[in-house]
């Protein structure tokens, strides 16, 4: 097999697809031109990310990444999402191939992406570790494919 | 549920098929012998070596002298291209001109490239939507120092069968080589070998229900390239190794089979690929890719905006419909595949790339289930992207 189990069990039943309709922070990555982009909602309340959906134009991996993603910050504080990196949606994920890790980096950037926003909406100063490398590109997004 | 598996993946490889299994068997234990042996048990093999040779000479409308067999498709490009680049180097020609096109599979692609870093020099031809080589082009491409033109016969991804003969009557009335890969072609459209005007022409068993690991490189008379693989001096010297007995007697019993039924048998396939063209295409923002006329009997292509091949693979995949896509995430690359590109496809779209190629195992009831279970998947992939707006039906990216 070309993914883990786990890998597949995410792809073949996403969690928590969809969009928030009220969410308090949204943020989209990636490029159409790579083939892969994902969108992330965010509903806080207080420091705690109460509920989070995601909609993901991808490959296996890049859905797979997106829910585990979603399903490892759900519950969680600002902080801890702030902290979640590429590897540990991976490791989460029992590993991605290597040349599918990209799809992991735009998974933690989804995320740093929804909470930006949600700083922004605040009117609160975005901290400098939610700031995205490429993020005045004119495409828009963030990726990791070079594209 | 997972049903019994569908296989609409014949373009990229195929059954053996009965017939060749049941004329290769006795080569296993039985007439095992080396052809190069002086008693008669080898003999016996060289000559039923030589009677596959000849099938599958007949099959072409070539010589048997004219067939060598490799060990597959792949060898055979590289054998026609590397070999003609050489022997234009042995006549004192080092650094020739090569004319082939932006849709050619890797074993000639590869190889062209391979090529160029060693001081030869190619034009890679555009391709129109539809997939077609302009012949008109490849005549406005030639140059005083060209030393090959090599034009696949039939494209692997999405089925466009090129004007091989038109191409091959410009490259003799300019006494140029002419190679077609024809790899997708053998055993599905008629081939000749003399009606096309070719000088060299690749095949792969594994493509027409023969078995994997054995090809031919078709080279006419008088052309001698010289070898790829040096050696022992089998097939004239031209082509070392111990000769795949048991290979070449599938791959010709193979052959002879996909020859005899194939008028039959394509239009059987090309009913049956002309729903699923008919059918998808009817789907919102998707499309045939390649010509709707010069296509093989078996391939139906396609791109869906919206949706991601790979996804849309998996999850065929696990409702037992095995297809395949010219996506990126498909594959270890990160660009999605050249032929799409090259008929004119944005890097976005081509990203939803699917090829259902049918065979002979394909059925009515296998068209009807992937008429059902394709615009599902294709249909849960959009709710589920941020670049489909579901109100509208369409997407939200201007490409």
């Amino acid at each position: 097999m070309l993914y883990s189990e786990k890998v597949m069990d995410h792809f073949e039943h996403p969690r928590n697809v969809g969009e928030l309709a009220d969410a308090d922070g949204v943020g989209q990555v990636g490029n159409p031109k790579c083939g892969d982009i994902m969108k992330m909602y965010l509903k806080i309340d207080g420091d705690v990310i109460t509920d989070v959906k995601f909609k993901t134009f991808g490959c296996g991996s890049a859905i797979a990444t997106s829910s585990m993603a979603t399903e490892l910050i759900k519950g969680r504080t600002i902080g801890e999402a702030m902290g979640l990196t590429n590897a540990a949606v991976a490791e989460a994920l029992d590993g991605l191939p290597g040349y599918k890790m990209h799809c992991s980096v735009l998974a933690e950037e989804a995320i740093k992406a929804a909470l930006a926003d949600y700083y922004k909406r605040q009117g609160k100063p975005v901290p400098d570790s939610l700031k995205l490398p490429c993020e005045d590109e004119e495409h828009g997004g963030c990726c990791a494919c070079g594209h | 549920m997972k049903h019994t598996m569908i296989y609409a993946d014949h373009a990229s490889t195929t059954a053996l098929s009965p017939a060749a299994l049941e004329a290769m068997l006795p080569y296993f234990t039985q007439g095992y012998g080396n052809p190069s042996s002086l008693y008669a048990f080898g003999q016996q093999a060289k000559s039923d070596l030589e009677e596959a040779r000849g099938a599958v000479a007949r099959c072409l409308n070539a010589k048997p002298e004219e067939i060598y067999f490799t060990s597959g498709g792949t060898e055979a490009d590289n054998w026609a291209l590397r070999g003609v680049a050489e022997l234009a180097a042995l006549r004192g020609r080092e650094g020739g001109h090569i004319i082939t096109t932006a849709i050619e599979h890797h074993a000639v692609l590869h190889t062209a490239q391979y090529l160029e870093k060693r001081g030869y020099q190619v034009t890679y031809l555009p391709v129109d939507g539809e997939g077609l080589v302009d012949p008109a082009a490849v005549e406005a491409a030639i140059r005083p120092d060209t030393i090959l033109i090599s034009v696949m016969a039939a494209n692997n991804e999405i089925g466009t069968i090129q004007p091989i003969a038109r191409i091959g009557a410009i490259a003799k009335a300019h006494k140029i080589l002419f190679h077609t890969d024809a790899v997708q072609a053998v055993g599905h459209i008629p081939v000749d070998v003399e009606a096309w005007n070719v000088d060299l022409l690749s095949l792969s068993g594994h493509k027409f229900g023969g078995p994997k690991g054995v090809g031919v490189l078709y080279m006419k008379k008088p052309l001698r390239l010289p070898p790829l693989i040096h050696g022992g001096g089998q097939e004239k010297g031209r082509r070392s190794g111990t000769e795949n007995v048991p290979g070449a007697v599938g791959l010709s019993a193979a052959l002879t089979q996909a020859v005899d039924n194939l008028p039959a048998e394509s239009a059987r396939l090309v009913a049956l690929r002309d729903q699923l063209l008919d059918g998808l295409s009817r789907l919102p923002y998707t499309r045939v890719t390649g010509s709707r006329t010069d296509r093989l009997p078996g391939t139906a292509s396609f791109v869906f905006e919206g949706v991601e091949g790979e996804a849309l693979l998996l999850h065929l995949d696990a409702r037992g419909i095995c297809a395949s896509s010219g996506s990126a995430c498909s594959s270890a690359s990160l660009d999605p595949s050249h032929v799409l590109l090259a008929i004119g496809l944005p890097h976005a779209i081509a990203h939803g790339s699917l090829r259902l190629s049918l065979g002979p195992d394909n059925t009515q009831a296998d068209v009807d289930a992937m008429l059902k279970e394709i615009p599902a998947v294709v249909h849960y992939l959009r709710e589920m992207s941020p670049v489909w707006d579901r109100e509208a039906q369409k997407p939200t990216w201007i490409v």
